[in-house]
């Protein structure tokens, strides 16, 4: 008789939805079935146990093949590689427990190595803005309970966050919003027809890479101040419809994506919006929130945040914390050949970095944690599985609204797969012996 | 286990009432016992010519947790200067007004703090306070949940269910493995869930149609059904408003009626907190000043409750609180960057840095009002030092407010350095007080007057036996001539501190990371059905998370130390 | 041979999201991401049929992806391919000082390459990383 695990907490994205039901097999070992999940939480769930799962490290050789090698020979190799190394960069942990993490920072203190994980490439432009700027925001549920207006400004949850609209920000009937989506006026602001703006209230297509213009156009629009007559490809009209739109509910929300922390005027896009959002709170309530891509990007902010003071791009290689995006970010870094040795866990620069960065990962010393094979796996020295957290293994996890949600073991690793807290601990011990307990 | 016996020190312990003469200290298996009770084999620890205080109770600070988190990673510029590279037994440690945890259990230990609890814990994110506590090292800790916007509390109390507000206090303090009932802003926080504000303890919430009177009176009415070891601890309505003292008298009076009621030897109903910014006079920025005299006139008369001072320590600082309507104001006055959380169904915070300014004169007259509390009190055991760190000031800084309290030339040439100094005399009374707190004083605000008033005087703030070995040793000798500044040096990093028996601190410098314990309340209360139904109810339709979630498992809390208490009647 | 120029953007989709959970070294990875989506008036100006082989390079380098309709369209003048390898082979990796690689906002010109294959995300990054791609 298959069995119901409940309140399953999906570790894709940042939407950390925690309402999963996982059936699984009478004896607790397979997972046969997933509901409420959205098709790529489903997906994860329903491959974690592939049968051509990774079972045991590969460590590469000199014809470029991949050989079989145990745990303690790739604890060996990376204890060495990282006590040897100057200054190694140890990069991801976004897709992994914030247990894990924690454990990752003592390696990294220890042996002084950068630690960055994947706002590097997500929103790091949204940290640095609001280093400048701030930021007014809410939780998720208030949105469900209060918010009336909906801006997805550069951001397209129908593909990236499919659960979002329903579980949070539009469908939802809330204590003061009974009617869901009926009492909610949604706009997308997105230079592509995309599947959100086809559900929108209001859809402003601006010329992709000018949101900066059309963002002060909107802050213009709400002092009543003039306007020329198109601002980033959208008429004058529809700018001063939009912030009347924007003005007019009783509490609204800007979520945000890469649409404009990537775009050239990064992080500005992100002050911009910001102010806006502070501007807004003039007329009525108003809250903005970074779409956060995986699902412990967030929590390795955390951490890294209350553990060193910073929440990505943290230099340790002196001795004490430094902070300097640009400087002692990981493309930075990789590009102008700063770093002699390459450790990634939780994510897959291999597939997301820009070739010439991950060309510079290839021809480092290098390991990666992962449970499954990547881009990444497939050019580094070493890769060594993992269990997946969220599935077979617990672990706490922060959403995109920073709430702190406890992922839970469902079923157990295949045979003799390490945690990655089990791996990093090993690690650590190890390089406390190399290191005669410095 | 270890003994140890701490010799020839002079001894300043408000629970036995020494006041100074030399006496030994003895430490067996993490407890003080008396001399005779250690063998010959004791460790001798010599505090000859020094002072030696039981470790001393942070009763309120911002340390761990999401709005301090975001103040850490929004404000890199906090760590520039002061980074600590790691030692054999210390990580390393940074940031100024907003410490990382491990440089915050550090630097409390280096100054003789042992236990220190976390001001204010949104319950939805307790699992993120308890992951901070469990990396703060050292020191014992507790969190205070937010209850006075909390929607499940608006409700009842406006029923004036009080039976069905028990059972709910008691759920949530076991949820989030929480200490105490804390309010801030009451009613003001849910207002600001629309971008308004409680002013005055009558001015009611929207919607919930219930005041800030009705929220603090249905809520110590609870606390005490209770017996909780701690009172309701409160940030009042209009904080930081020149002439908000009336709302301060008007909140204190609540506490008028109310007999404390608990088995832990607490005597007050209501813990007033960070008092300094709570005792403006005048209307406007112009004619600001201070009703210091006013409000400690209230409080040194009515018994039953007791305060902190919240003391402005005149540095660059971030400020932080669940006050969200305050945070949005403060940043329309000094246009500095600022950060916000509303928390569905419970709470809200804010976050701006401020400089407090010698050559601004309400700066001035702040740092006058925090000092001015603690000068007027008649009674220390009920007036306790804090900076509600780090709104006010770092907690790194008590040494330098010791040192004001207890050196009236120390405050003259504070006050003739300020640019304003005629103006701000004016608008305040320090200048004509001569008082000067002993340490017997000191002792009394920040080890036996907070453990007595959060319930913890049998283990904590003291040096009787059969308390804890919580012991710590300056290097300042009561019976030699000094300066105000070897007050402060000698108070910034302590010869020698323990905890629960084992050495911590030698010369100021971290000797090991001891094995910190979080305390919590478990109060167990008849079998509620209704409450355990609008609870299932509301995360079904309002929450963002299933209940079944919610709750802190055990393991964030590794080193639990659970009061117990029986309110099943 | 006609060369188109566009402006390149990259992100997610849900069939990238899905496929990369599946696995990235598999067909459906390669099918989902080794695409660039354009719109239909640009496919004509290029002169080819959907589905065709493209190579498209950049300032930064050049990588053969298969070209599809744009399913969030209207965008003429936009091209679009989902996060991944072969985006990567042709974004602007400067982050002028930020950081952030710009992923977005990318010069690009596209050429029929109806010949040339489209290589696995392993492949890919294998060659490119020799210097072979």
């Amino acid at each position: 008789m298959s069995k119901s695990v409940t309140d399953v907490i999906c570790p894709f994205c940042g939407t950390l939805c925690d309402d999963l039901e996982v059936i699984v097999s009478d004896d607790g070992k397979k997972i046969e079935d997933i509901y409420n999940a959205c098709a790529i939480g489903a997906e994860k769930f329903m491959h974690a146990q592939a049968p051509e799962r990774v079972k045991r490290p590969r460590m590469q050789q000199p014809d470029g093949t991949y050989k079989e090698v145990s745990y303690d020979e790739a604890v060996e190799y990376t204890a060495q590689m990282l006590f040897n190394a100057r200054k190694p960069l140890m990069y991801g942990w976004s897709s992994t427990s914030c247990e894990a993490q924690s454990v990752g920072h003592e390696i990294a203190e220890k042996v002084g190595a950068i630690v960055d994980n994947t706002a590097t490439v997500c929103h790091g432009t949204t940290l640095i803005a609001v280093q400048d700027v701030g930021i007014p925001s809410c939780t998720l549920g208030e949105i469900k309970n209060r918010a009336d207006r909906i801006i997805f400004w550069g951001c397209n949850p129908c593909h990236a966050h499919p659960r979002h609209q329903s579980r949070y920000s539009v469908f939802p009937r809330g204590f003061f919003t009974n009617k869901g989506h009926m009492n909610r006026k949604v706009i997308v602001v997105d230079p592509r027809v995309t599947d959100t703006a086809k559900l929108a209230d209001y859809h402003y297509q601006v010329e992709q890479g000018r949101d900066y213009e059309l963002l002060s156009a909107f802050r213009v629009a709400l002092r009543n101040e003039p306007l020329p007559e198109t601002v980033a490809g959208i008429p004058r009209e529809k700018i001063i419809e939009g912030a009347e739109v924007m003005k007019s509910g009783r509490f609204g929300i800007i979520f945000f994506g890469m649409g404009v922390t990537q775009s050239l005027s990064k992080n500005h896009n992100i002050d911009n919006a910001i102010m806006l959002t502070k501007d807004l709170n003039e007329f009525t309530k108003f809250s903005i929130m970074a779409m956060r891509g995986h699902y412990n990007v967030t929590g390795s902010g955390q951490v890294l945040g209350w553990q060193f003071g910073y929440p990505f791009s943290v230099d340790l290689s002196r001795g004490f914390a430094r902070y300097n995006p640009g400087e002692t970010s990981s493309n930075d870094l990789l590009r102008r050949g700063e770093v002699d040795a390459v450790f990634v866990l939780g994510s897959d620069p291999g597939a997301h970095f820009p070739i010439s960065s991950v060309k510079k990962i290839a021809e480092l010393p290098s390991v990666c944690v992962d449970p499954h094979i990547t881009p990444t796996s497939e050019i580094s020295k070493l890769h060594v599985p993992v269990a997946f957290v969220g599935v077979e293994v617990g672990g706490n996890c922060y959403r995109m609204d920073n709430v702190p949600i406890e992922a839970r073991k469902v079923v157990d690793p295949p045979e003799g797969v390490l945690t990655d807290v089990e791996f990093l601990t090993r690690v650590n011990a190890r390089l406390d012996q190399l290191m005669g307990g410095k | 286990m270890a003994e140890y016996i701490i010799k020839n020190g002079f001894v300043f312990d408000p629970t036995q009432g020494i006041k100074g003469d030399k006496a030994d200290i003895a430490v067996k298996d993490g407890k003080i016992v008396k001399s005779t009770e250690v063998s010959s084999k004791a460790k001798t620890i010599d505090a000859s010519g020094k002072t030696v205080m039981a470790g001393a109770v942070e009763i309120h600070a911002h340390i761990a947790g999401p709005k301090v988190n975001e103040g850490r990673n929004y404000r890199p510029e906090d760590k520039l200067f002061t980074y600590r590279p790691k030692s054999a037994s210390s990580r390393m440690a940074g940031g100024f007004s907003i410490p990382t945890t491990f440089k915050t259990g550090y630097e409390y230990a280096r100054m003789g703090y042992t236990t220190a609890m976390e001001a204010a814990m949104p319950p939805l994110y307790a699992r993120h306070v308890h992951e901070e506590i469990k990396d703060t090292p050292i020191i014992d800790e507790g969190a205070y949940p937010v209850f006075g916007n909390n929607w499940f509390v608006l409700e009842y109390l406006k029923n004036k269910e009080i039976e069905n507000t028990c059972a709910y206090i008691s759920w949530l303090l076991e949820a989030t493995k929480g200490y105490a009932v804390k309010v801030v802003n009451p009613g003001g926080t849910e207002a600001w869930g629309w971008g308004l504000n409680c002013l005055t303890i009558d001015d009611p919430v929207p919607y919930f149609d219930i005041t800030p009177r009705e929220i603090v009176t249905g809520l110590i009415e609870a606390n005490e059904a209770l017996g909780l070891p701690h009172s309701v601890h409160i940030h009042q309505n209009s904080l930081g408003n020149p002439g908000n003292y009336t709302v301060t008298l008007d909140t204190l009076k609540l506490a008028e009626g109310f007999k404390a009621k608990n088995k832990f030897g607490r005597e007050q109903v209501l813990h007033s907190t960070h008092l300094q910014f709570h005792s403006y006079g005048g209307d406007s920025w112009a004619n600001f000043e201070s009703k210091s005299k006013e409000v400690m006139d209230y409080v040194n008369k009515q018994k039953n409750i007791t305060v902190d001072t919240g003391c402005v320590t005149l540095d660059e600082t971030t400020t932080m609180t669940a006050d969200g309507p305050f945070e949005h104001h403060l940043t329309e006055l000094n246009h500095l960057k600022w950060a916000n959380v509303d928390v569905e169904l419970e709470t809200a915070a804010g976050i701006v840095p401020y400089i407090y300014s010698p050559d601004i004169k309400v700066c001035e007259i702040q740092w006058a009002i925090g000092l001015e509390l603690a000068l007027m009190a008649k009674d220390p055991m009920r007036c306790f030092i804090t900076t509600d760190h780090p709104n006010a000031g770092p907690f790194t800084r008590y040494p330098r407010i010791i040192k004001w309290l207890m050196s009236a030339e120390a405050r003259k040439k504070q006050i003739e350095s300020f640019k304003h100094s005629a103006k701000m005399v004016e608008a305040t009374h320090i200048a004509g007080i001569d008082r000067e707190l002993s340490l017997y004083e000191i002792a009394q605000m920040t080890r036996a007057g907070p453990a007595k008033a959060l319930g913890l005087s049998r283990q904590y703030g003291g040096l009787a036996p059969g308390m804890d070995a919580d012991i710590v040793v300056y290097d300042f000798n009561p019976e030699k001539p000094h300066k105000p500044e070897d007050i402060e040096k000698a108070f910034s990093a302590a010869a020698y501190v323990m905890k629960t028996g084992v050495p911590v601190v030698i010369n100021g410098e971290i000797v090991s990371n001891g094995n910190k314990r979080t305390l919590w309340v478990k109060a167990k209360v008849n079998e509620n059905p209704q409450v355990m139904r609008d609870i299932r109810d509301k995360f079904l339709r309002y929450y963002s998370v299933t209940q079944a979630n919610y709750d802190v498992s055990s393991h964030f809390v590794p080193n639990p130390h659970v009061i117990e208490v029986d309110a099943t009647h | 041979m006609a060369k188109l120029k566009l402006n390149l953007i990259t992100g997610r989709t849900i069939h990238q999201g899905v496929a990369m959970e599946g696995g990235k070294e598999k067909d459906a990875y390669t099918k989902a991401c080794g695409i660039i989506e354009m719109d239909p008036s640009d496919l004509k100006k290029l002169g080819i049929w959907k589905g065709t082989n493209v190579r498209v390079t950049s300032e930064w380098g050049s990588v053969v992806v298969k070209a599809v309709e744009a399913t969030q369209g209207p965008h003429p003048g936009l091209a679009y391919i989902p996060m991944g390898p072969w985006a990567n082979s042709v974004v602007n990796p400067k982050t002028y000082s930020t950081g952030m690689p710009t992923f977005k906002g990318v010069p690009i010109e596209v050429e029929p390459a109806i010949n040339e294959p489209v290589l696995s995300s392993i492949q890919l990054v294998q060659k490119k990383c020799r210097g072979e791609a």
